[in-house]
């Protein structure tokens, strides 16, 4: 894959030029992602084990508090005192310190979380954009900075198992901190649970044991959780986390990135 | 037996009715738990609801005292915690009402329980929770699975008496199990159970961090190592310090205690022994059948148990699963401190300790060349020390291990130990009279009875002497019987000892 000319150029002017760096970066930063066969830790379907991912741009960096603030000042619908209950949970941005002023608990780089999936989801409308499928960011995912699949590498599985094992009370680190993967994409793990489109698609049972149940396959579209690998527990955890989710829940570490082209 | 006991058998009645002979299973009822009683028989919830009181380990709700069922609400919270697994050792538990064990609920026999899970704001995983005390599909678990910062509700009615193991269900199970999510919930006889001196709440857990044990700094979770079963710590209560020095758990001479013990696993069966203790009573399973004068009770994981016993005596009575290596090499270790006078006639401390050599008197050797050495008057000091090793190995390796390391805040090591080394006179002192109470060794604390080695003479304690105080790292002259004899002579030994 290519190298990371942004990333690059940054690293060039990192004392002068950072700001200005940051600003270019904001404005839609969106690799292109080339697409490929995979195989996702859940079957797509009873006889099939692959999936055909088709290119896509997909944002460099997980969408920011400044990022989200000025989204919220173009789309004051979606301020945290005007949005209705059906949208998103009373924990909405519940952080900032005002609907309008991100305070000492959000700074502006960090990654925006206690959104809902509807407010992630105008927010990349917003931006000519809709929210990765879940294909497409395990796909991603599983790179590392030199392989489009390194999910065989306990390198890889290490640095994601160390994000769990930091308590969520801990300070969300700013976006931008990660090595980039083969795409020049950052953050994908390490920093924030991102939403995706068709988090609603992924059905855990809500008692994980009964995933090798029969009865789940019939409204299970994804089929039964193949555990069989023991390796892909850290992308299955993610999984987890998004089954537990409706469409208006925000948690302090959940939040997201947009994606564009190739509409599914 | 089993005929006379009466459909609606309990513990109580099951503690009442003796065996009819030694080695009688009593209560063996199985016609009343088959299947278990419906709710109607149980009689509906009566009053206002009640708030449950949940109790942090090693602390046990108060008895429920209440002659009819209610409706008990339950709010448990579920916290992400780093918290201490070992000195220096940091690791992210994942509680329920951030202890592990997690908050300990207690309840009556026929309570229709009001049940609130809630996951913490700052928590990152989704959780739920797998009461093993419900009937009812995952035990709960379906009905519960709570994101972060949110709340479940589902209600269920206690059917079944019993001690019940209760943990996180959520994928990877295992792992949500072995950063710590279990707990105990005690479903009462409607009786309720006979008073006590002391309830207390253990719980077992095997962990399994990425460096080794001990190995400083924030450890994470190791699935290889959780899938080969190969635990780094095997934990009372979730940390090596949590029943032991000032946490101990205590009583005093003549009191009743009432453990419950349970095991949360993930992999690993627990023998539950009290060293120096022997259960009056074991509810094995924690079902309604006991098991009387219990030395090692069997606690599955995902198993609980209750046992009883009396004080007779007082002293430190060091709680171990009997998997010996996991309580001296995993961290398996609480302590239970009685305090009271002595009972010199159910225990008399040790009065004689004589040297036995059995058909071990070919590898003592080296001590019977230097006896024969002393008598002439010449034991070099290669030879002092080879005796002593042998002696040393046999009297003293059990507690100072054999490269004289010690044990962690349990016994002090004699490896370039500053204690050892600076005063002859007090070591010779030492194993002449033994050491009680708390010394400073290497900068370390330890307060713990080393007991007067009254079964060895002047030249066998100048031998172990001159050993030790010559290896790992130490380096000084021989000690000489003389040396030891004149200590022997200007101090007092101890009542009991041998003189």
């Amino acid at each position: 894959m290519t190298t990371d000319g942004t990333g690059m150029a940054c690293k060039a002017l990192a004392v002068v030029g950072w700001l200005l760096c940051t600003a270019a970066a904001t404005a839609a930063d969106r690799v292109p992602v080339p697409g490929g066969e995979f195989t996702p830790v859940i079957a797509p379907g009873p006889n099939a084990k692959t999936v055909t991912i088709a290119s896509f741009d997909l944002d460099r960096r997980p969408v920011t508090n400044a990022e989200f603030l000025s989204f919220v000042r173009a789309s004051p619908q979606w301020r945290r005192d005007r949005i209705p209950a059906l949208l998103a949970d009373q924990s909405y941005l519940a952080h900032w310190s005002g609907p309008q002023t991100l305070g000492p608990s959000a700074e502006p780089e960090q990654p925006v979380t206690h959104v809902s999936w509807f407010a992630a989801r105008a927010y990349c409308a917003a931006q000519n954009a809709r929210l990765p499928t879940w294909y497409e960011w395990e796909y991603t995912a599983a790179a590392d900075g030199t392989h489009r699949d390194a999910r065989q590498d306990p390198a890889w599985r290490e640095r994601i198992l160390g994000w769990y094992a930091v308590s969520a009370a801990r300070k969300v680190p700013p976006v931008g901190q990660g090595a980039p993967n083969v795409y020049g994409i950052q953050d994908l793990h390490g920093v924030v649970w991102e939403w995706v489109e068709d988090f609603g698609g992924l059905m855990v049972s809500g008692d994980s044991r009964t995933q090798g149940d029969p009865d789940k396959l019939q409204f299970c579209g994804a089929g039964a959780l193949s555990t069989d690998n023991r390796e892909d527990y850290p992308i299955l955890m993610r999984v987890a986390f998004l089954s537990s989710l409706e469409a208006r829940f925000t948690t302090s570490s959940l939040g997201f990135r947009c994606a564009a082209g190739n509409t599914p | 037996m089993k005929a006379l006991i009466p459909v609606v058998a309990t513990w109580l009645l099951a503690l009442l009715v003796p065996p009819v002979a030694a080695g009688a299973q009593p209560g063996l009822n199985s016609s009343a738990t088959a299947g278990g009683p419906s709710q109607e028989s149980l009689g509906r919830p009566q009053g206002p609801p009640v708030h449950a009181v949940l109790a942090s380990p090693p602390n046990v709700p108060p008895p429920v005292h209440r002659n009819y069922p209610a409706r008990v609400i339950v709010d448990l919270e579920v916290r992400e915690v780093e918290k201490e697994i070992s000195e220096g050792v940091r690791y992210t538990f994942w509680t329920f009402g951030g202890t592990v064990p997690g908050s300990f609920i207690r309840v009556r026999q026929g309570d229709t329980v009001e049940f609130h899970l809630k996951n913490h704001p700052n928590s990152k995983m989704p959780h739920n929770i797998d009461l093993h005390g419900v009937v009812g599909p995952g035990g709960g678990a379906a009905s519960s699975f709570t994101a972060p910062g949110h709340e479940s509700q589902f209600t269920f009615t206690a059917l079944h008496q019993g001690i019940y193991v209760y943990h996180c269900a959520t994928s990877p199970v295992g792992m949500h199990i072995a950063n710590g999510m279990y707990g105990l919930m005690l479903v009462e006889p409607p009786e309720g159970l006979p008073a006590v001196d002391h309830e207390y709440y253990v719980m077992q857990g095997d962990f399994y961090t990425v460096g080794k044990y001990r190995e400083k700094g924030l450890q994470p979770f190791d699935m290889q190592k959780a899938i080969d079963e190969k635990p780094t710590y095997v934990l009372f209560n979730g940390s090596e310090g949590a029943l032991v020095g000032d946490r101990a758990l205590t009583a005093k001479v003549g009191e009743k205690i009432r453990l419950f013990v349970g095991n949360g696993g993930p992999n690993l069966v627990s023998s539950f022994h009290v060293i120096g203790e022997i259960f009056d009573k074991v509810w094995f399973e924690g079902g309604t059948s006991y098991q009387e004068h219990v030395q090692t009770t069997l606690i599955p994981a995902g198993g609980a148990i209750i046992a009883e016993f009396h004080t007779v005596v007082p002293g430190s009575f060091v709680i171990v699963d009997h998997s010996i290596f996991r309580a001296f090499n995993k961290g398996a270790l609480a302590i239970l401190r009685v305090d009271g006078p002595e009972n010199k006639a159910v225990y008399s401390g040790k009065e004689v300790d004589s040297t036995y050599l059995g058909d071990k008197a070919g590898s003592l050797q080296a001590v019977s060349a230097v006896a024969a050495a002393t008598e002439k008057g010449t034991p070099t000091l290669a030879q002092q020390i080879a005796a002593g090793q042998a002696l040393f190995n046999g009297t003293c390796s059990v507690c100072h291990q054999p490269t004289g390391q010690g044990l962690e805040g349990v016994f002090p090591p004699l490896a370039k130990s500053d204690f050892l080394m600076s005063d002859l006179k007090r070591a010779i002192g030492i194993l002449l009279n033994g050491l009680t109470g708390a010394v400073t060794v290497n900068g370390k604390t330890f307060n713990s009875v080393m007991p007067p080695m009254s079964q060895l003479n002047d030249d066998e304690i100048a031998n172990i002497l001159s050993y030790v105080r010559n290896s790992w790292g130490n380096q000084d002259g021989a000690v000489s019987s003389a040396d030891v004899a004149a200590v022997r002579k200007s101090t007092q030994r101890p009542a009991g000892a041998a003189q």
